[in-house]
């Protein structure tokens, strides 16, 4: 039976309506199609580049305790990356194809990690604030519409608690330190603040994709109510750490309900988002040298169980 | 682009006396190298004691635009399930 693409994309509306999943080989509308494979492959792609900034940190974590846990919750990100890819791959995309849009710069990741992580501090207020508004982001993502990138996300929310617990961990140890190490926490807070809050995107009213995204059931908050979310929750964190906020604008509002926040620099957000942030360059150099460099070991491998498979079909004759 | 290692569906029993479960897929070059990935990838944390990997390429799955013909024959035989049947209510073990 034939029908009209008006008539199929209001039977698919309907079924979202009704808060049916959609899994990966039902009918639905290019767009969604496409609007899954770019966020879903941002979002693989933010675990995956997410990695170099903490990773610079492994050999360098002061204590065996803290080099185990950030060693498990980078390698917890690389998983994040691989389960998504893989929800990505099935809209219709390869794996090779992925990959070649990051390391071509053509597709985007999470702009956070586009600023450098300089001081041990910085491995706290990473895993406290940048994973801590992952999490916001990701607990929504769990009852989003597409099945496989739903189900991804229950995995990945399972593990991303302990990464802002080790985080928050860590703040707590240098605020009850020496007044150099709170000093280094407080200035690791007022670098990571802003940029985290950037984390949710533009403003309803400046964000294109909000509308669509909302009638598809793809994201069922918009980036200011998770924004303020954020907020509300990590304020006391912060006053439980002794720790001020940069933001001189902010303060309780009563008749909210909600802290009021001073304005965010978009400039800025824009231009790290276009490619200009401090560490543009230097993460997709990293990311291109480690795919550069395992070539010869996945053309190896593949060409050594290329000949092992000839090798069983030559002896089963 | 031809150096792709192929894709590989994988299935993971939590624990002995459960049955397998997809959790998701990943690439490898072959069967042995996509279970020591299954192994890092989808039980860091203990999730399993048993994979299975398939390559991707093997399974057979059906139509969704099938669903009618697969499935809605089943949606009218009500008198499959036991409580079609009615029987007294003081009856016990039944
Ligand atoms: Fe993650
Ligand atoms: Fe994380």
């Amino acid at each position: 039976m034939e029908h009209s693409i008006e008539y199929l994309e209001k039977q698919f509306q309907d079924r979202i309506d009704r808060g049916e999943n959609i899994e990966a080989k039902d009918w639905m509308p290019e767009k969604y199609r496409k609007t899954h494979i770019r966020q879903i492959s941002q979002h693989a792609h933010s675990e995956i580049v997410g990695m170099l900034p903490e990773g610079n940190w492994i050999t360098r974590a002061p204590s065996l305790r803290r080099k185990v846990a950030l060693l498990a919750k980078v390698q917890d990100e690389a998983g994040h990356g691989l389960y998504l890819y893989s929800a990505a791959e099935t809209l219709g995309i390869s794996r090779d194809e992925l990959f070649h849009q990051l390391h071509t710069g053509k597709a985007k990741y999470s702009s956070i990690f586009n600023y450098p992580a300089v001081t041990w501090a910085d491995m706290g207020a990473i895993g406290w604030l940048v994973d801590g508004a992952a999490i916001i982001n990701q607990v929504m993502l769990t009852r989003t519409s597409y099945g496989p990138y739903a189900r991804a996300m229950v995995r990945i929310c399972k593990e991303e608690s302990f990464h802002q617990r080790q985080g928050y961990e860590i703040m707590i140890t240098l605020c009850n330190g020496t007044e150099e190490q709170k000093a280094m926490a407080q200035d690791a807070l007022n670098r990571w603040w802003w940029p985290s809050l950037m984390m949710f995107g533009p403003t309803d009213a400046e964000s294109t994709h909000t509308e669509q995204s909302m009638k598809w059931k793809i994201k069922r908050k918009t980036n200011d109510e998770l924004r303020q979310q954020f907020i509300d929750i990590t304020i006391p964190q912060a006053e439980f750490l002794g720790l001020t906020v940069p933001d001189p604008d902010l303060k309780w509002n009563e008749e909210r309900g909600h802290y009021d926040f001073g304005e965010i620099d978009w400039t800025e957000f824009w231009q790290v988002v276009k490619g200009f942030g401090p560490c543009n360059k230097e993460r997709l150099k990293a990311r291109n040298k480690a795919w550069d460099n395992g070539a010869w070991v996945r053309e190896a491998a593949l060409a050594y169980s290329e000949k092992q498979s000839k090798e069983s079909i030559r002896k089963a004759v | 682009m031809k150096n792709e290692w192929p894709l590989y569906e994988v299935f993971i029993r939590s624990k002995n006396g459960l049955e397998h479960r997809h959790v998701g897929s990943l690439h490898a070059s072959d069967a042995e190298m996509a279970i020591e990935n299954a192994r890092d990838v989808y039980t860091r944390r203990q999730e399993g004691v048993s994979i299975w990997v398939v390559p991707s390429s093997e399974i057979t799955a059906s139509n969704p635009e099938n669903f009618g013909e697969l499935f809605e024959p089943a949606e009218d035989k009500v008198y499959r399930h036991p409580t079609f049947y009615d029987l007294p209510h003081e009856l016990k073990h039944i």
